[in-house]
Order: structure tokens, then C-alpha cells, then sequence
């Protein structure tokens, strides 16, 4: 079983990359699992992949640039017995080859671990063609996709070394840069499915995933010290399965919820949030914070999480419009029909 | 008509200025695709300012000429030719890959007047160009497309899909570039995944081929003139390259497939440009 208590420490996270962290543990993990291979196309050194390769060149391919073929080739290394970590940019991962990862992969349910890199608009000055706002919309709705979303590098170290014993597919999403460091150390228990309560609070909640949750945890932090509001903060580091309870537990306790992510607010946290919402039958206040219904301007990521609101300012600003809107009782609705 | 002597020291000169705007761009961008657009700067030079139809002023010109640089991230190399084209302001690249900007590393066609598809995402743009030439069939009209390739591209499988298909339709008015650099991302395309005999391989899907040195005006030229008088079917010219030409430092270096420059980094670019101008 491979280690999840890693040697991440705080300098680590502070000078490595989500997709840098990804190269070392799965390159230390390929040490312990010869099972273990690892393919890419043409973007070793981009998704960082290609540090398994210099230490394990023989359980590496590199297939050219040609992503359709990179998770076909996968999915056959998978049944011959290997367990395949596969990277590409999120948006030729779940675009450009969605039905072999689909149909090759998630049909035949197999063992493949793909970790997408520059997902969101975390590659913002490349454009459209380069983000990736619609990957967690795609993956979560292949059956039997595991959907991963870490805060930071110290959960992505973590969600890498945690995939590998969780039986099937599994899409973990990460950035392009320096995101910012959400955990302090690796001290806290990740488990795939369970979110982590970042902060308590019983006026309203905040579910974030990927570099949102740090800026909702500094959101709440603002709305405490100039609002005297009490905000819960959730990791949702796992879309698929998603953590029915928590979300429960919040529209219970809090009635409102705002929803912050790096995607498309068609599709992805949000909407999984407001399944559940929905299914609860209870009233609850919802604002899906995200890209909206557009292809995103080019920028760079902090601007652009600022342009979309999905940073601390904007969670703020949202926080504040909920806490003035009223949950209207159901009599209230007559004269609208 | 071959190129005269005067039309290729007109084009020289244009290499030798888009190729110091790459460098400027590059360093207002805070980095850029510098090896690629390089790479392909002789070929869209001797295309935009000798032979394809356009008319800079009137970016939608029904008749003009179409390009579809396939390599999209060769973009700010784009850029740069089409400004000086004349399609826009060379002030307005100050911006390029500015929040907000209209100028990202890969061209929106929506934002950038000239621009003919909006491409990044490597493999498309080979597609796209059999539709343009298709199209231009059934209007009966005579303009012709053209398309630039990377040969890292060549990789993708959606590349032969649209090789097959042009040879189907015998697209005599699409004229392909392979940008035959040798290099992708993570190293020589012979040893990431070979593609050799690639000319072979273009014949075998029934293309009208041609090698060149895609740096030699006069060879670009003669290609141009050859394809556009073959009948029956695509071409396309191979066109060896140097990723990085131009600037020594990065000469046949895939490291500068992707970079930044400093300001000396810059300094040094732009007097190895000079020199290969020989106007240091
Ligand atoms: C579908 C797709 N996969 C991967 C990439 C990332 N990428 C950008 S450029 C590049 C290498 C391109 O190499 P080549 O086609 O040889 O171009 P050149 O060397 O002329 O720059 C890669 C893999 C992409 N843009 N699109």
C-alpha cells in the first residue's frame, strides 16, 4: 500500500509547483509499485510526468503529440495489469480524447490515473484553446470516473498517493503555476470523497474546490473581522463521489451556500452542489461562483480570477448579496404566478 | 515567375523586421512561442508579402487569399506579420498576452483582424483547411488556402484523417507548409515519436510534394509557383527549418520552444538578428 503521510513540507509547497509535486511523488511512488508506468504526449517536461521518466525510462511512453492514441495506449497498459498514470493538458484530456477515456477507459472500468494539468484558466494567457473550464463537467458525468480537484500542492501530493489504491478510473485536476498554499502541513486525514471543513460557521458556507478554497478561507476570514458574519468553509476536493453530508449538514445548519471553483458554472462544482441541494427538498440559498456561460478572456490566472469573482473579493461581494436576500416562504410566491 | 533579386531583398528585409518583433513581442509578453514562430517567419513573410491575395484594409475580403496556421502557437509570430501587413498597429502587441487583451498567445480570430481560423490546439487546422477549400469549389471561386503545419503536429491522427480527405476531394487550391523543424516540446521529433520517411509518407496519402530549405526565399518561391500550377490534387511543401533561426543562442534548441527573455537575453536576440542581416 503506498504511504500517504509524505515528506511535504511547507518549503516544498512553497517552492514547487502542483505538477512539480506530482512528478516527485509519482516518481517515489514508482519506487515502491513497479505496477506503476507512465505516459504523456509530447509534455513531460509541462505536466511534469517526465520526472517519472528520467528515473524509470522503461515504464515510460512518450506517444508524440497525439492525445487520442495516449489514452487508447493507456487503457491497453491497464489491461495487461498496469496501472497507468496518464497527463496531458486538462483540455485535451477531457476534450480532445473524452470518448477514449470514456469508452477505452471508463467502460472497461480500468485502473487508469489521469492527472490533467493547466485546468481552469490557470493557463490564462494561452487562451481558449489552452483553458479547460469544462473538464469537471465532462469527466464527472463518465460512469465510474472519480472526479479530484486538490486545494494545493500538499493535497495534491496526497490525492496522487491516495488514487493509487482506489480501485478504477480516477481524474485528478490540477494547475499550471504557483497556486496558492492552502494547508499549513500534510497533518490532516484526506480521504477521496470525504470534503475538509476549513473553517466553521453557521451564518452561511462557502463549498470550494482547486485554488478557491484558499480564497475562500481568506474570505471568511474578511467577513468575520468587517461583517461579524460566521462562515463555514468546505474543501471539496472531491466532485465524484461527492460528500452528500456535508453539503447536507450545511444547507441545515447554515441555509446558504455559495459554491467557488476554476470552471464553468455549467457542469461542475456547482451544479453537483445544487443535485444535492435540490434532492434534500429543503430551502436553501445557492450562488454558483465561476466562469459563466463564455469563453474566458486571456489574462493572467490572478487577474482573471479577480475578472470572474471567484477570488477572495468576489467571494466576499457574493457573501454579502446572500446574507441581504431573503429565503422566501413559500406564500410569498402567489403574486408571481 | 520565379522571385527577382529585388523581391527577395524586399523579403528579406521583412524577415529581418518581423523577426526583431518577435524578440519586442516576446519581451512586452513576458514570454512567447519564440523557437516556432522563428521557424515559420520566412515562410509566412514570402506568403503575406508576395504572394497570397489580401487586402489589409478590408480583412473580409470575400476573395482574399486564406491561412490557417494549424501550429497556432506560432501566434505571436502571426502577430507580428499581420501588423506589418498593416492590418493593425504594431503599438497594439505592447498588450500581447495582457489581461484583457485581444492578443493571446494563440490567435482568436474574433479579436484579431486577418486572422482566418482561431487555432492552438494542435491537429484542427489541417481540418479546417480542406472545409476552406471545399468551399471555395463550390463558390467556383479562385482563391486559394493555405495552411502552416508543425511537424511535431504531424503526430496527431486528425492530421492523415484531413490528408485523406483533401486527396479525396483532389483540393488542388490547398497548399500545406510543414514546418520541418525537428523539434517539438520534449526533444527531437525523431526520438519523441519518429516521423521519418515523412515525405513518403504525404506521397503515400496522394499529396503533390515538395522538399525545400524553408529559409531560401528563392526555393519558397519556386515551391509556391509549383503548387499553385499542380492540378488534381493538395500539396504539400516540406520545408526544412531551424527552430529559433535567426538567433543563435536558440538555434535548433527546444529549450526555446517556450521562453522568456531579460533584457540582455533580448539584446543579444536582436544583434544576432542584426548580424544575420548583415546589419550590424
Ligand atoms: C492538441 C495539442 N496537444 C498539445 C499541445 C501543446 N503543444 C503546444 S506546441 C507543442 C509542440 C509543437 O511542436 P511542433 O508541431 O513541431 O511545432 P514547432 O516545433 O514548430 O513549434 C505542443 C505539444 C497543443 N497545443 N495542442
Amino acid at each position: 500500500m503506498a504511504e500517504t503521510g509524505l515528506t511535504y513540507t511547507v518549503y516544498d509547497a512553497d517552492h514547487m509547483t502542483q505538477a512539480e509535486i506530482y512528478g516527485a511523488v509519482l516518481t517515489r511512488l514508482g519506487g515502491e509499485r513497479p505496477d506503476i508506468v507512465a505516459l504523456t504526449a509530447d509534455l513531460a517536461k509541462s505536466t511534469k510526468i517526465g520526472k517519472f521518466g528520467e528515473k524509470y525510462p522503461e515504464r515510460f511512453f512518450n506517444v508524440g503529440i497525439a492525445e487520442q492514441n495516449l489514452f487508447g495506449v493507456g487503457a491497453g497498459l491497464a489491461l495487461a495489469g498496469f496501472t497507468p498514470f496518464i497527463s496531458t493538458f486538462a483540455v485535451f484530456t477531457s476534450l480532445r480524447a473524452a470518448e477514449q477515456v470514456r469508452t477505452d477507459i471508463c467502460y472497461q472500468k480500468l485502473n487508469c490515473k489521469i492527472i490533467a494539468t493547466h485546468s481552469g484558466v490557470s493557463f490564462g494567457q494561452a487562451g481558449t484553446t489552452h483553458h479547460c473550464t469544462e473538464d469537471i463537467s465532462v469527466m464527472r458525468s463518465f460512469a465510474g470516473m472519480t472526479v479530484i480537484v486538490p486545494a494545493d500542492g500538499i493535497e495534491t501530493a496526497k490525492a496522487v498517493a491516495a488514487c493509487c489504491d482506489w480501485e478504477g478510473p480516477v481524474y485528478i485536476r490540477i494547475g499550471r503555476g504557483f497556486e496558492p498554499r492552502c494547508y499549513e502541513n500534510d497533518q490532516y486525514d484526506f480521504q477521496i470523497g470525504k470534503s475538509i471543513q476549513m473553517a466553521d460557521g453557521s451564518d452561511l458556507t462557502v463549498i470550494a474546490c482547486g485554488p478557491s478554497v484558499q480564497h475562500a478561507v481568506e474570505a471568511a476570514k474578511v467577513l468575520k473581522a468587517e461583517a461579524g458574519l460566521s462562515v463555514r468553509v468546505l474543501n471539496m476536493h472531491t466532485i465524484k463521489p461527492i460528500d452528500k453530508d456535508a453539503i447536507i449538514s450545511a444547507v441545515h445548519d447554515t441555509r446558504r451556500i455559495i459554491t467557488a471553483e476554476d470552471h464553468s458554472t455549467i457542469g461542475g462544482l456547482g451544479t453537483s452542489v445544487a443535485e444535492v441541494i435540490a434532492e434534500t427538498g429543503k430551502s436553501c440559498l445557492l450562488r454558483k461562483l465561476g466562469i459563466p456561460d463564455q469563453f474566458a478572456i486571456v489574462g493572467y490566472p490572478d487577474d482573471l480570477y479577480n475578472h470572474y469573482k471567484i477570488d477572495a473579493d468576489g467571494i466576499i461581494e457574493a457573501a454579502n448579496a446572500i446574507m441581504g436576500t431573503e429565503l422566501e416562504a413559500d406564500e410569498d410566491w402567489e403574486d408571481e404566478f | 515567375m520565379p522571385l527577382s533579386n529585388e523581391d527577395i531583398v524586399k523579403l528579406k528585409e521583412k524577415a529581418w523586421s518581423i523577426r526583431r518583433m518577435i524578440i519586442q513581442t516576446t519581451i512586452w509578453a513576458g514570454g512567447g512561442h519564440v523557437g516556432g514562430a522563428l521557424s515559420q517567419t520566412d515562410i509566412l513573410a514570402a506568403l503575406y508579402f508576395h504572394y497570397m491575395k489580401i487586402d489589409p484594409k478590408n480583412p473580409g475580403l470575400e476573395d482574399r487569399d486564406r491561412l490557417v496556421l494549424s501550429k497556432g502557437h506560432g501566434g505571436i509570430g502571426l502577430a507580428v506579420v499581420l501588423a506589418e501587413a498593416g492590418y493593425y498597429k504594431d503599438e497594439l502587441l505592447k498588450d500581447f498576452n495582457h489581461t484583457g487583451s485581444s492578443f493571446g498567445m494563440h490567435l482568436d480570430k474574433l479579436k484579431v483582424p486577418g486572422v482566418d481560423a482561431s487555432t492552438g490546439s494542435l491537429g484542427h487546422g489541417l481540418s479546417i483547411s480542406v472545409g476552406l477549400a471545399l468551399g471555395a469549389k463550390l463558390k467556383k471561386a479562385s482563391w486559394r488556402t493555405y495552411c502552416i503545419l508543425g511537424d511535431g503536429e504531424c503526430g496527431e491522427g486528425s492530421i492523415w484523417e484531413a490528408a485523406m480527405a483533401a486527396k479525396h476531394f483532389n483540393l488542388d487550391n490547398l497548399i500545406g507548409f510543414l514546418d520541418r523543424n525537428m523539434l517539438c516540446i520534449d526533444g527531437e521529433t525523431e526520438k519523441v515519436m519518429a516521423l521519418e520517411p515523412l515525405t513518403d509518407k504525404w506521397k503515400s496519402f496522394g499529396w503533390n510534394t515538395i522538399s525545400i530549405d524553408g529559409h531560401d526565399f528563392a526555393q519558397i518561391g519556386d515551391a509556391i509557383e509549383k503548387a499553385k500550377a499542380f492540378t488534381g490534387g493538395p500539396t504539400m511543401i516540406i520545408a526544412r527549418t531551424v527552430k529559433g533561426k535567426g538567433v543563435e543562442y536558440m538555434e535548433g534548441k527546444a529549450a526555446w520552444h517556450y521562453g522568456g527573455l531579460d533584457s540582455g537575453m533580448a539584446e543579444k536576440a536582436l544583434a544576432s538578428i542584426d548580424r544575420a542581416y548583415g546589419k550590424a
